[in-house]
């Protein structure tokens, strides 16, 4: 591998992202999957780098997966789109921020489409208006939030609690970057790095102190899919792609994955759990899973918060392996307790990925 | 186990990192037309037994070179020897011959 | 004395030159790199007898006796026409001529345009210019460790029949090119297994399909699909994935060596140049000539004429007879003026 070659091609693919005051809007998954992530971002955001960001609790789902499962026609995604871009500019904001690659993937498809095709947006503008009185305006700057961290990845890192360095050994952690298919594949110049080499997540890692490995597998798709994963029938297919890339990425021994998409996240998580369980089989270490992060728990790590607080007990692949290698310093008994102390009860354990080995 | 309701697929995919070419390389030593194919597809067009069947001697001779060795000896049993495809073949591909030759294998590499 | 300058001193402005001053011009080649020979220098053998690229160059060198003249390392800057008289500008210097031959010839497509082929970012990921290098350094090629490869893929259509890289158009030269480095590298490393990732074989020339033939004989195996990523592996071996269309199933493999067939593109600068004489490029990019079928060296200006891989890709063969048809086209001219 010669890293000047990565690096020529990242220095191609850089994107202008917002400085401050952004307008944050949510994924519809994540909040129950990994309920820390949203607001560790926020905490990072306001509290260790001080910027304004803005959560508005009248914006809705971008119905991204109901797009892609075609429930929802391609007028009213429009439509609900300019929604959340018109509140966003009603309370003086311009740089817009979701936390989701599908939903970043849809505003980015729809701005395009709107650039090539402006009788598209003079339709929707019309639509909004007779749906909600409302008008509205493209944001001046869009940027998913893996890329916001991604353009503060050194003022974390120099505030940083933890490295992404094996406390035992001293080396760097091995980490796989896995990025939402939504992120760059559609539109390559929209992503920090481009598709074909990501930097978003890996500039992360690089500035934590890890490092990323490459497998050959690193551009196949997690397998969320969408109708593919909603209809049970067809998760076998769905199933079938993360295992594609556990394979792949096992002989490298990742000590974890991070993502920027919570449906990556989510299904990397879940299914090793699931293919424990179907076929007995473990990816990571010592019969353990590789811990999922997300990039949010990844610098909140890194900068020395809570994981209990930030919702890592809820991962199905235990994460604790991955924190005492990285020395964070962590109750365990405070795994399953809430905030005010009381028991949330612990769940199930699964019989074959090891926890805690 | 668990049963969910769904398992993981395998994966159809060739692997030449894998592949037997046990039977390929027998039959290239055997006779060295095997290699001329340029997969034109007359032999297939013209083939008595591919107006009923699905077979194709161009997709035999294919499959050997992916490690299919199985399917190909198995798919060989239709072929009549009537040597249309002989000749129809621009390369000269002695296809009768490799017919008999995949025959022939049939005791040795059938796995 | 009428007087012709010859722009590119590669196979075609050579052989053109040469055929000029013969018929009593007074011929100035302008070659902006510091050597003659163009890209065929750089060649170690040739398609298809694997002729010594050298003896082709030398044999075109030796006709540079003073007429014609060549000034190498001299890129004309500026060209501008008056009078049906030419001024060509190079390093504050003006050359006069009655005629000017474009023969700017091609550059190489840079294949690290196609990201996901990793060239440039993977260690064993090389063009088929710089095998050639290899062959005339050591006879074989080599990994970026010093060893010896033991399986290759030749990848066909690198820069050429891809819209993604606004290279719609077809090579021509790649496909016989591959074959033939294949054959070199099996015999150079018999033990070596060798693929071809081709999409088709365009084998247009007298021996290329005999060469094909000759490489199915020594055992290279040849996949029809074309290349749609490759990943590193441990040990800096190289893993494809292609469809093998021939039985519409994807295919994968991992490899010591990949080499790119690289496509020919047009000549950088060439542009500038084209646009100075009042000229535009086709729509591939390279040099438009009027008439493809009865006149393929004239363009729309009188006195400019062009030839060679600068009107499009070209292999040696028809270089050479464009250059001769220039070399009569410009005659024509200049005794009917």
């Amino acid at each position: 591998m010669k890293p000047e070659g990565k690096k020529r091609i990242w220095s191609e693919y850089q994107k202008d992202i917002a400085d401050d005051k952004f307008y944050f809007v949510r994924s519809c998954i994540r909040q129950t999957f990994f309920p820390g992530s949203d607001t560790t971002f926020l905490k990072i955001l306001r509290e260790v780098l001080g910027k304004d960001v803005y959560e508005n609790p009248d914006h809705t789902t971008c119905t991204g997966i109901g797009y892609h499962t075609e429930v929802v026609p391609f007028p009213t995604i429009q439509t609900v789109v300019a929604r959340n871009f018109a509140l966003m500019r009603e309370k003086g904001y311009v740089n817009y921020t979701p936390s989701c690659v599908t939903s970043f993937g849809i505003y980015t498809e729809i701005l395009e489409t709107w650039h090539h095709f402006p009788e598209e947006k003079e339709k929707t503008r019309g639509y909004l208006k007779k749906a909600t009185g409302r008008e509205f305006e493209e944001p001046e700057n869009l940027a998913h939030t893996s890329d916001v961290l991604y353009k503060f990845r050194n003022e974390i890192a120099a505030k940083a609690k933890y490295k992404l360095i094996n406390k035992h050994t001293g080396k760097p952690l091995k980490v796989v970057d896995h990025i939402g298919c939504h992120y760059a594949k559609m539109f390559p110049s929209k992503g920090v790095g481009g598709a074909e080499y990501p930097q978003v997540l890996a500039g992360l890692v690089e500035a934590f102190g890890g490092e990323v490995i490459d497998y050959p597998e690193r551009r196949h798709c997690c397998g969320f899919g969408f109708r593919q994963y909603f209809v049970q029938a067809n998760r076998g297919y769905s199933i079938s792609a993360s295992k594609k890339k556990f394979e792949s990425m096992e002989p490298f021994q990742p000590d974890f994955i991070i993502t920027n998409c919570p449906g990556c996240n989510y299904f990397m998580d879940r299914w090793q759990y699931a293919l424990g369980e179907m076929e007995g089989k473990t990816y990571g270490q010592n019969g353990e899973g590789i811990p999922v992060l997300t990039y949010e728990e990844v610098a909140g790590l890194v900068l020395g918060f809570d994981p209990w607080e930030m919702g890592m007990q809820m991962h199905q692949t235990d994460v604790e392996p991955l924190l005492r290698k990285m020395g964070v310093e962590y109750d365990p008994d405070k795994k399953y307790k809430g905030p005010n102390g009381e028991d949330l009860g612990k769940p199930m354990s699964p019989r074959f990925v090891k926890e805690n080995a | 186990m668990i049963d969910f309701g769904f398992a993981p697929m395998e994966v159809s995919v060739h692997n030449m990192d894998t592949a037997d070419l046990s039977l390929a390389h027998w039959i290239n030593l055997h006779d060295e037309t095997f290699n001329h194919c340029i997969a034109c597809g007359s032999c297939a067009a013209t083939c008595t037994a591919g107006q009923f069947t699905n077979f194709s001697f161009r997709e035999v001779c294919h499959a050997i070179r992916r490690g299919e060795i199985k399917s190909a000896i198995d798919e060989s049993e239709k072929c009549m020897l009537c040597g249309k495809c002989t000749l129809v073949c621009p390369r000269n591909v002695n296809t009768r011959n490799i017919i008999m030759l995949i025959r022939k294998a049939n005791l040795t590499f059938r796995p | 004395m009428k007087k012709v300058a010859v722009i590119g001193g590669g196979v075609t402005g050579l052989e053109a030159a040469s055929q000029l001053a013969q018929m009593g011009y007074t011929v100035t080649v302008f070659e902006k790199n510091s050597a003659a020979g163009g890209h065929v220098s750089k060649w170690d053998r040739l398609f298809p007898n694997r002729r010594h690229s050298i003896e082709v160059v030398n044999e075109l060198k030796s006709y540079l006796n003073g007429n014609p003249a060549i000034y190498l390392s001299t890129a004309i800057n500026k060209v501008t026409k008056k009078d049906n008289r030419f001024q060509l500008e190079a390093y504050n210097q003006v050359f006069e001529a009655d005629a000017v031959l474009i023969a700017t010839g091609f550059e190489l497509f840079p294949a690290e345009r196609k990201e996901e082929y990793g060239y440039g970012i993977y260690d064993n990921v090389i063009t088929s210019a710089e095998l050639e290098g290899m062959f005339k350094e050591n006879g074989y090629p080599v990994k970026r460790n010093g060893d010896k490869p033991k399986r290759l893929a030749f990848i066909h259509c690198v820069g050429s029949r891809d819209e993604k890289v606004k290279r719609p158009y077809c090579s021509k030269v790649c496909c016989v090119t591959a074959v033939k480095q294949a054959i070199e590298v099996k015999e150079a490393i018999p033990e070596a297994e060798i693929f071809c990732l081709y999409m088709d074989l365009r084998m247009f020339g007298p021996g290329y399909e005999d060469l094909y033939k000759e490489a199915q004989q020594k055992g290279i195996n040849f996949i029809r699909g074309r290349l749609s990523e490759a990943s590193e592996l441990e040990g800096s071996r190289v893993l494809i994935k292609t469809e093998d269309t021939l039985s519409s199933k994807p295919l994968k493999m991992s490899v010591d060596m990949v080499v790119l067939m690289v496509g020919m593109s047009p000549a950088q600068g060439t542009d500038e140049l084209i646009a100075a004489l009042g000229l535009q490029p086709n729509k591939d990019g390279f040099v438009e000539i009027t008439d493809y079928h009865l006149n393929p060296v004239k363009t729309k200006v009188d006195g400019v004429f062009a030839a060679g891989a600068c009107t499009g890709p070209n292999n040696i063969t028809d270089s050479i007879n464009a250059a001769r048809s220039a070399a009569v086209e410009i005659h024509k001219y200049l005794n009917n003026k």
